[in-house]
C-alpha cells in the first residue's frame, strides 16, 4: 500500500514538471495568439481588447496555476480557432483514440501469446522457422504502410469495410468497433510480432536454466513445467514491453488514424499544430503524457506482481 | 545451423541495403525522369516500360521521386542519428563516469523523456518551432538521445569499475585521458548495434512524419508524403501507393537483417 502511495506521488509531480514544461514552453515561442487570430492589419486597441478577453496580458505564472486550477475542473481552456471549449471539442476524440489504443493492444495480447508460445515449444519446427521470419519482416513495414495494404485488400479489393466510411461509437458502438478493429491490427502488427520473438527468445533461455532441469529430474511433465515455470519467468520481460510498447501504440495511432480517416485525437492535433492552436495542442500532449504515465504505473504494479523479488 | 542462418540473413540484408544504395547515389547523377516535372499526359499512369513505377496525381515519375526520396530519407535518418549519437554519448559519459547529483538529475529527466514515444515529442518540437525538413531533424535528433544516453552510461559505468581502469588510475592517467583513451573506443560494440537500431527507428520516424506532412516539404520528394499523397487515389491507382512503401520496408528490413546477423 504504501509502496503504491509512492508511486502514486511521483506520477503526480511527473505530471506537474510535464504540464509546466508544456505550458511555459507554448508561452514562451515568439507570436502573439490574439495577432493571429484577428491578422496583422487589427488596431492595436483590438488586439489589446482580445488579449485582455482572452487573459494573456496577465503574467505566464499566474496563466499557469489558473490553467491547471481549470484543467482540475475539466476545463482546458478555449480553443482559439473553432472558439469553443477545448473539453468539448476533444472528449469524443479521446474516447475514440482510447478505443483504438486499447484494441490494438488486447490484439497484441491474443495475438502475440499463443504464437510466441507455440513458437517456444516448437522450436526449430518448420513452423517455428516460418512464424520467426515473417516476424522478421513484419517489424519492417510501417504501421500506416501496412495500414495502406490493410485499406488496399479489405477494403478496395474484399469490401469488407468502407475506407473512410467511420462510424463513431455514439451511433453504434459495434460498428464503430467494427471499422476500428483494421486500423487496430495494422497498429498492433508489429507490435505482436516483437512479443513473439520476446517471448520465444526469452523462454528459450529460460528453458536452458538449472532449475527447469531440476523440475524434470523430479518427473514433473514437459507441459507442466513449461506453463508452470518457463513461462511464468518469461512473462517478465515481456510485461515491460508491453508497457512501454502501450505509449508507442498511442503515438502510432495518432498516424493511423490518417490512413483510415478517423477523427481521434490524431487529426486535430495536426491541424492544431499547424494552425497554432495551443490551448489544444496543449491539452492533448497532457492527456497523452497522463496515458503514458499511468500505463507505466500499472505495469509496475504488475511488474511486482509476477516477480515478488522486486521491491522498489 | 545458426551459423548459416545468420550468414544468410546477413547477406540478403546487404542485398537490399545494397540496391536502395545503389538506387540513391545514381539519383545524385541521374534519374530517368525529372522528380519535380509536372505533366498532365502521364497523369495518373499505371506502371510502363519508361515509366516503371508509374505516374503520380501530377503526372510525376514515382521511380525518379523514390530515388531522390530515399535519399532525403536517408539524409535525415542519418543526421538524426548522428545527432543522438554524439549528444547521447556525451551526456552518457559525462554522467556515467562523474556519477553524483548530476548523474541523478540527467538520468530522471533522461527517463521521463524516454517514457515518451519519440514520434509525439517531435511532434511537440515542431509545435513549438514549425515544420519543415531541417526543425524534423532537430524534433528527432533531441527525441533520439535519450536511449543513446542510457546505453552509453550503462556501458560507461560497466568499464569504469574494471580493474584496467583502476590500474590507470594508479599510474596518474587524468580522467580525461581515461575517457578518451580507455572508455571510449571500448564503446564501439555496443555503439554499433545501437546506431543500427537507431538508423532503423530514424527512418521509420521521419516516413511517419513525413507522412503527417511534419517532415520535407512539397514539391520536394519523400517517401513518407509520398504514400500519404497516392492515398488520395488508392481506389484507382494502388499501385502508386504500393512502390514507396516497399522501397522503405527494404530499407528497414535490410538493415535490420544486417544488425542481426552482426550481433553475437
Amino acid at each position: 500500500m504504501k509502496y503504491i502511495l509512492k508511486k502514486i506521488s511521483t506520477l503526480i509531480v511527473t505530471l506537474l514538471i510535464v504540464s509546466a514544461l508544456v505550458f511555459f514552453a507554448f508561452s514562451f515561442i515568439p507570436g502573439n495568439p490574439a495577432v493571429s487570430k484577428l491578422g496583422t492589419q487589427a488596431t492595436p486597441e483590438a488586439i489589446e481588447n482580445l488579449m485582455h478577453e482572452m487573459g494573456l496580458d496577465r503574467p505566464v505564472v499566474t496563466r499557469y496555476f489558473e490553467w491547471i486550477g481549470g484543467i482540475l475542473h475539466g476545463d482546458f481552456g478555449t480553443s482559439y480557432s473553432y472558439n469553443q471549449s477545448v473539453t468539448s471539442l476533444l472528449k469524443e476524440k479521446i474516447v475514440i483514440t482510447m478505443l483504438l489504443s486499447v484494441m490494438a493492444i488486447v490484439l497484441t495480447v491474443l495475438i502475440s501469446f499463443p504464437l510466441g508460445i507455440y513458437a517456444a515449444r516448437k522450436s526449430d519446427s518448420k513452423l517455428d522457422v516460418i512464424i520467426t521470419s515473417v516476424n522478421q519482416f513484419i517489424m519492417s513495414v510501417p504501421s500506416f504502410f501496412s495500414g495502406i495494404i490493410i485499406t488496399l485488400i479489405f477494403g478496395v479489393a474484399l469490401k469488407v469495410f468502407s475506407p473512410g466510411g467511420f462510424v463513431s461509437y455514439k451511433q453504434s458502438f459495434v460498428r464503430c468497433l467494427g471499422y476500428l478493429f483494421f486500423p487496430s491490427i495494422s497498429i498492433a502488427l508489429p507490435k505482436i510480432a516483437m512479443v513473439v520473438k520476446l517471448l520465444r527468445d526469452t523462454a528459450l533461455k529460460e528453458a536452458d536454466k538449472d532449475y527447469v532441469r531440476t523440475a524434470y529430474s523430479r518427473g514433473n511433465r514437459t507441459r507442466a513445467v513449461f506453463y508452470k515455470h518457463v513461462l511464468k519467468n518469461a512473462c517478465i520481460p515481456v510485461i515491460t514491453f508491453l508497457g512501454m510498447a502501450f505509449a508507442d501504440i498511442i503515438a502510432g495511432s495518432l498516424i493511423v488514424e490518417q490512413v483510415f480517416s478517423v477523427p481521434g485525437l490524431g487529426r486535430i492535433l495536426l491541424t492544431s499544430i499547424s494552425g497554432r492552436d495551443y490551448p489544444v495542442v496543449e491539452a492533448i500532449i497532457l492527456l497523452l503524457s497522463v496515458f503514458v504515465v499511468v500505463s507505466n504505473l500499472i505495469v509496475d504494479l504488475l511488474y511486482r506482481k509476477f516477480d515478488p523479488r522486486i521491491h522498489v | 545451423m545458426r551459423d548459416k542462418n545468420k550468414r544468410v540473413k546477413f547477406i540478403i540484408g546487404c542485398v537490399l541495403t545494397g540496391l536502395v544504395f545503389i538506387m540513391m547515389l545514381s539519383g545524385i547523377f541521374y534519374t530517368p525522369f525529372d522528380p519535380m516535372e509536372m505533366n498532365p499526359s502521364t497523369k495518373l499512369m499505371g506502371p510502363t516500360l519508361s515509366h516503371i513505377f508509374g505516374c503520380d496525381n501530377f503526372g510525376r515519375d514515382i521511380f525518379s521521386r523514390v530515388m531522390v526520396g530515399v535519399r532525403e530519407t536517408m539524409l535525415v535518418a542519418g543526421l538524426v542519428v548522428i545527432i543522438g549519437t554524439l549528444v547521447g554519448t556525451i551526456v552518457g559519459t559525462i554522467t556515467g563516469y562523474y556519477g553524483g547529483w548530476l548523474d541523478e538529475i540527467i538520468m530522471r529527466l533522461n527517463d521521463a523523456v524516454l517514457a515518451f514515444p519519440s514520434v509525439l515529442l517531435a511532434l511537440l518540437i515542431i509545435g513549438l518551432l514549425g515544420g519543415g525538413r531541417n526543425t524534423l531533424i532537430l524534433a528527432l535528433g533531441i527525441a533520439f538521445v535519450p536511449s543513446f544516453a542510457r546505453i552509453v552510461r550503462g556501458e560507461v559505468l560497466r568499464i569504469r569499475n574494471l580493474d584496467f581502469i583502476q590500474c590507470v588510475k594508479l599510474y596518474g592517467a587524468s580522467d580525461l585521458r581515461i575517457i578518451f583513451v580507455h572508455i571510449l573506443p571500448n564503446l564501439k560494440t555496443v555503439l554499433l548495434s545501437s546506431i543500427l537500431i537507431g538508423f532503423n527507428n530514424a527512418v521509420l520516424a521521419e516516413a511517419g512524419m513525413s507522412y503527417l506532412g511534419m517532415g520535407v516539404q512539397p514539391p520536394n520528394p519523400s517517401l513518407g508524403r509520398m504514400l500519404s499523397e497516392a492515398q488520395a487515389y488508392i481506389f484507382s491507382n494502388p499501385l502508386n501507393a504500393i512502390f514507396p512503401g516497399i522501397v522503405i520496408v527494404m530499407m528497414i528490413l535490410g538493415f535490420s537483417l544486417m544488425a542481426g546477423g552482426l550481433e553475437k
